[in-house]
């Protein structure tokens, strides 16, 4: 099988799946519109939880407050300050960024479990701050109320209209998962790489590992955090429940349900994760035993995820015939 | 070594003591700029622990270490790669689940100050992959660039490692143990290595090695550690015929051929 070959392929079907992925509106059942929607936001929530466990190694239990944050961010600018979205969605970004840099910088010198059990305590601290701080985040209601902007001054786009705010959605998560690539593929995201396999032999060669730890964890937060401030608009509300710990299991589940070695491996899991929830709740309640099952296969038996496991499958396949 | 050379590397009164145990302790030695020091010593001498001290993986209960005219006592690891020391390890220490050429460019690309690039492509960086190029060719590893670190020999992972060592251009290069568990074709082909890299005069190399042949073979003096404390230096002709060594040490070379120091 030729490379070249291979990467044609790679592009078609990359490119197969954006326009399926943009025609959603026009071809698939009006209800979809909000589950597409829903999975793009996910999806690059997943994938910035990724860099840091994926690419860094080191697993965070305590990504969504940096999600919830971003919704809490873009849900105040446009109650009161009625900003552009695209200026709400930066303000989203830098408060998920700041309160990454300002977590990590106490959970990074740790490793492991203890890094796993600090983000999440962190990430407690955070929703008991949402739940509790009432004159500014409403408490239990969450911020709500709220009238959508234009994105841009003088665009004027509709994003009351769900078909309109979903195309939004889809631009700005392929603008953020671009660059999100183009990090993964740096030399920085090769020295991240490296960190997951040996830190030790890192800073034998002379690098701070601490700061890459805090550095990738920060720009995850700022991912994290234009997701969070996607999705607010989109619910119409910001919710302590964006922040609760257990909403921090979601990236983790996707991104190994997807494949956490693979750059596209969290964006297929959360496609799966939404997909699923919504055909099995159809006829069942059982969603949290299947989803378990579900797991459980994929950690014992599909290291890769399903997208690793595809990927391996089709070039193998695609392999015996050349 | 020649007095009127200032020492590379001048170490004074060192030592490290884990709860009560001393397991080095009092050891001064100055290096002198492009020399070959080798470190003998039968197993737990303290020659591993001496080295995590100059390396900064352990931090020194005393005494000083000044590399260069500046202290580096007690600086993290990092610091003193940068400084100009590098380090390989008793055990292989790569990234094996990344290319050979991958390994070395991340070396590479940490010295040149392009790790902190989030903006570049890795695999088309052309100043750090020259370099690499150039790094496995070297260390005649460049048929094995694209193979995972994990799937290449032992002796193969060494001679990566060291191209790693390398890789951060050193002015002080330590090796711990370079020809541990290799068959005696790689430990001659590492040996020669290691002598045209000492030859070429860009490096200061301190040594540890059970190997006696090859000890002999590459030191232009040798430290000959007992029970953490230093019992003798000399050129490897006084080492040879020094009573003490010969019963401390020289005497028993089989069984300490054998065994493997772990720290």
């Amino acid at each position: 099988m030729s490379r070249v070959l291979m990467r044609a392929l790679g592009v078609v079907g990359a490119a197969a799946v954006l326009a399926g992925l943009v025609a959603v509106p026009w071809v698939a059942p009006y209800f979809y519109i909000f589950i597409a929607t829903e999975v793009v936001i996910l999806g690059l929530l997943a994938a910035s939880f990724n860099l840091v466990f994926g690419y860094a190694g080191m697993l965070s239990f305590g990504h969504a407050a940096f999600y919830g944050v971003g919704a809490y961010a873009t849900a105040l600018v446009l109650l009161h300050l009625q900003w552009p979205l695209i200026a709400c969605l930066a303000v989203s970004a830098v408060a998920g960024a700041a309160l990454a840099l300002v977590i990590g910088f106490l959970s990074v010198r740790l490793d492991e479990v203890y890094f796993a059990m600090l983000t999440l305590a962190f990430g407690m601290m955070v929703f008991g701050v949402a739940y509790q701080w009432r004159s500014v985040t409403n408490g239990s209601d969450g911020i709500a109320g709220f009238m959508l902007t234009d994105f841009a001054p003088g665009v004027g786009w509709v994003l009351d209209d769900p078909a309109v705010y979903y195309h939004v959605v889809l631009g700005v998560v392929i603008v953020a998962a671009a660059l999100l690539y183009l990090i993964c593929r740096s030399s920085f995201g090769q020295v991240l790489r490296a960190i997951a396999q040996n830190p030790e032999r890192v800073a034998f060669c002379g690098l701070n590992v601490r700061a890459y730890r805090l550095a990738a964890f920060t720009v995850a937060g700022a991912f994290a955090g234009l997701a969070g401030g996607l999705m607010a608009p989109f619910l119409r509300v910001a919710s302590p429940e964006m922040l609760h710990w257990s909403m921090s299991a979601e990236p983790v589940l996707m991104a190994i349900l997807g494949g956490t070695g693979y750059f596209l491996g969290p964006f297929v899991g959360a496609a799966l994760f939404v997909l699923l929830e919504t055909w099995i709740t159809g006829f069942t309640e059982a969603w949290m035993l299947v989803l378990g099952v579900l797991l459980a296969l994929m950690v014992m038996f599909f290291r890769r995820g399903v997208f690793g496991t595809a990927l391996a499958w089709l070039t193998r396949r695609t392999g015996d015939r050349s | 070594m020649n007095t009127t050379d200032t020492p590379i590397l001048s170490i004074r009164g060192l030592a490290k003591r884990f709860g009560g145990v001393a397991a080095v302790s009092g050891i001064d030695l100055d290096v002198a700029a492009r020399e070959t020091v080798a470190i003998i010593g039968p197993n737990g001498a303290g020659k591993t622990t001496l080295y995590n001290m100059i390396s900064g993986r352990m931090t020194p209960s005393e005494g000083e270490l000044v590399f260069e005219g500046r202290s580096i006592t007690g600086l993290a690891p990092h610091r003193i790669s940068r400084a100009g020391i590098s380090r390989s390890f008793q055990i292989n220490n790569i990234f094996p689940e990344m290319s050979v050429r991958e390994n070395v460019e991340v070396a590479v690309s940490a010295r040149r100050g392009t790790a902190r690039r989030w903006w570049n492509i890795a695999s088309r960086a052309r100043g750090v992959q020259d370099e690499a190029a150039a790094l496995v060719e070297r260390l005649s590893i460049a048929h094995l660039a694209e193979r995972r670190a994990a799937t290449i020999s032992y002796g193969d992972k060494r001679l990566l490692e060291l191209a790693m060592v390398l890789a951060t251009r050193p002015r002080l290069v330590l090796l711990d143990e370079p020809t541990a568990g290799m068959t005696p074709d790689e430990t001659q082909r590492v040996t020669a290595l290691i002598r045209r890299l000492a030859d070429s005069g860009e490096f200061t190399f301190l040594i540890t090695e059970h190997d006696m042949a090859v000890v002999f073979g590459l030191a232009d003096r040798i430290l000959v550690m007992h029970r953490g404390e230093r019992l003798v230096l000399g050129t490897p002709e006084e080492v040879r015929v020094h009573p003490e060594v010969r019963r401390a040490y020289l005497g028993d070379t089989d069984e300490a051929d054998e065994a493997d120091e772990t720290t």
